[in-house]
């Protein structure tokens, strides 16, 4: 068991490893240095030297390569060219704004998804189950930024609920965020529900469809009974992969939402940083996304492990 | 003589296999819609050229911000241009570019899983371990890097969004070739003396041909959604373009008095995304393949 999760940590550690390099040779290949992407016109004299000293690009690419990487484990990723201040000074409320808005809409988005999933999965192809099938399918397909700028026309311009972008600065407290991000959470939990609340269903209707709840039928067990002893615990388990890949897979749409509605968090640093040609900042923000990725994955793989007695019990065997 | 008999029957087979697939498909309410839809959208981007009414790029200070009349049936955007030309042409840029992007997707994704699944060993091991972090950095960073770094025409868009969605196609071959690698015929080819390359393309392929074209078919779907996505953040083509991604970013900031030149662009994009997505169901369940419980890596 232990072994089996020092295993899956260090996978998780190698593919970080190769993020890593992928971003940093991705930045080396493609034509231009990071001096030069970000000075354009005025990359030639005393400010082109003055930059490459200061980034270090007069040393060799490995060597910098291993000089960076030292750095980023102990939690330096260096200094940011347009903002010309460290890296992580950019980043802390950056981070804390994302990490507000992404938690606001799993803690609204999970238990959503599954009470959707149970309910569409038990009334299957009757009337609950069709109208909800509907509406996820919809908002599981169409863009974030489609539905994110529905969202803006008709709450915030038409009905004049809510303000339509968000329009504080990057270190706002907790307060003035939490009055400020309805809408955005909004947005993203439509689409991490309908995603989840998909997942849930078919993985209840298998389980209904096996033999052990044909069994419990068959012996009389009370239907709520059976649903909540038997059927979830075996539904649900199987769904936590799955769920966290999509979370993950959803970090790419939370950077469209945030540009949508102004949100001052990571996902429109990664916008501002790509248009600034701020390549330091680029590769802290790969790292930072991918081992977020990875983290979830982890965290997920690790959960089913210790939920499922069987898997413990096979991996002991062995 | 006999021959040629026996390879018309063959095609004959192929064809009517293809239209059995599509009866069954547009058999369900959701798979009749799902083909409607794109088939609505294909045949509106062959002919848009031909019959939009105004010229896609003109102009004029006469005509800004109209709204939706008999000469301008979807109203006009802040440049004065003719918001139904610039819509119907801009199913064309998303079909030409999503449609070219999952070609390319699919034969190095396809080819490469298969090879994958056929070799084994150590060159499996390192090419899944690089394709694990590939899908590890989030799509929209990857790309935007790329096309902030080679520009934003077409010719970098194409390959770039057929490499990025390709990745995800690899595995699927891969564990698909798994599947019929253990197979007696796979082993009877081996045995006859058959080169690893005709066992690819005469057992293989035609065996993991069904997972695969499944698998590219939701792939087209995410990569639209990614194309309009960078269209819209100011990352994909380039103005004056017309594109769906980019109208509903240009229009945004005028919706609260110009509502029409934002919605003819969303109803675009949204119908076809949806679309291709019953289309894509309805192909995997013609094909007896379950994708309900996979995750949208």
């Amino acid at each position: 068991m232990l072994l089996l999760i020092l295993k899956r940590i260090g996978l998780g550690l190698i593919t970080l490893f190769i993020v890593s390099l992928i971003t940093f040779v991705g930045v080396e290949v493609l034509p231009g240095d990071a001096c030069t992407t970000y000075l354009e016109r005025e990359a030639y004299g005393a400010a082109l030297d003055a930059c490459i000293k200061r980034l270090g690009l007069d040393v060799p690419a490995y060597e910098r390569y291993v000089d960076w990487a030292s750095n980023v484990v102990r939690g330096d990723f260096g200094y940011s060219l347009s903002g010309e201040m460290p890296i992580n000074e950019v980043l802390g409320p950056r981070v804390k704004n994302s990490l507000v808005l992404a938690s606001v809409s799993i803690l609204i988005g999970i238990p959503l998804a599954i009470v959707l999933g149970i309910i569409t999965a038990l009334w299957r192809d009757k009337l609950p189950d069709i109208m909800i099938s509907t509406i996820t399918i919809f908002s599981m397909t169409i863009p974030e930024f489609i539905s994110a700028t529905l969202l803006i026309l008709i709450v915030a311009i038409w009905l004049g609920w809510l303000p339509g972008i968000v329009i504080i600065p990057s270190d706002a407290t907790f307060y003035e965020l939490l009055s400020n991000i309805i809408l955005p959470v909004v947005a993203i939990s439509m689409i991490m529900t309908a995603h989840m609340a998909r997942m849930v269903r078919s993985s209840v209707i298998q389980v209904m469809a096996s033999d052990y709840v044909q069994m419990a039928i068959l012996k009389g067990v009370p239907y709520w009974k059976m649903v909540f002893r038997h059927v979830l615990p075996n539904a649900l388990l199987p769904a936590i992969n799955v769920v966290a890949l999509t979370i993950a897979w959803l970090l790419g749409g939370v950077v469209v939402t945030e540009v949508v509605f102004n949100y001052p968090g990571l996902g429109r640093l990664v916008i501002e940083s790509i248009s600034n040609r701020d390549l330091p900042v680029v590769q802290a923000l790969a790292i930072i996304l991918a081992s977020i990725y990875v983290g979830i994955n982890l965290i997920a793989d690790l959960m089913t492990l210790m939920l499922n007695p069987r898997l413990k019990s096979l991996q002991i065997r062995k | 003589m006999e021959s040629n008999l026996i390879t018309e029957d063959k095609q004959k087979n192929k064809l009517e296999k293809a239209f059995e697939i599509l009866k069954t498909m547009a058999s369900k309410p959701s798979g009749l819609i799902g083909l409607t839809i794109v088939l609505f959208h294909v045949i509106l981007a062959l002919i848009s050229p031909y019959i939009a009414p105004y010229d896609y790029k003109a102009i004029s200070p006469n005509t800004m911000l109209l709204a939706p009349s008999a000469e301008h049936w979807f109203g006009t955007d802040s440049l004065g241009r003719d918001v139904f030309t610039r819509t119907i042409l801009g199913g064309r840029t998303a079909l030409t570019v999503t449609f070219f992007g999952s070609l390319i997707a699919l034969l190095w994704g396809g080819l490469l899983g298969i090879f994958c699944g056929l070799v084994g060993g150590k060159i499996d091991d390192v090419v899944m371990r690089v394709v694990d972090a590939f899908l590890s950095i989030p799509w929209i960073l990857a790309m935007l890097l790329i096309v902030s770094l080679l520009g934003t025409s077409t010719e970098v868009l194409i390959p770039a969004l057929g490499f990025f969605y390709g990745k995800g196609i690899v595995r699927v071959a891969r564990a698909a070739t798994h599947d019929v690698i253990a197979k007696d015929f796979i082993v009877s080819a081996r045995a006859r003396g058959h080169s690893n390359m005709s066992i690819i393309w005469n057992e293989i392929i035609p065996n993991v041909r069904d997972a695969i074209l499944v698998e590219g078919a939701m792939r087209w779907s995410w990569m639209l959604l990614g194309f309009s996505s960078l269209s819209f953040l100011g990352f994909g083509v380039s103005p004056p373009t017309p594109d769906w991604g980019l109208m509903i970013s240009n229009a945004r900031g005028l919706m609260s008095f110009a509502y029409w030149s934002v919605i003819a662009p969303i109803v675009g994009l949204s119908s076809l995304i949806i679309g291709i997505n019953l289309t894509a169901d309805a192909f995997a369940k013609a094909l007896g393949i379950d994708r309900s419980t996979k995750a949208p890596v």
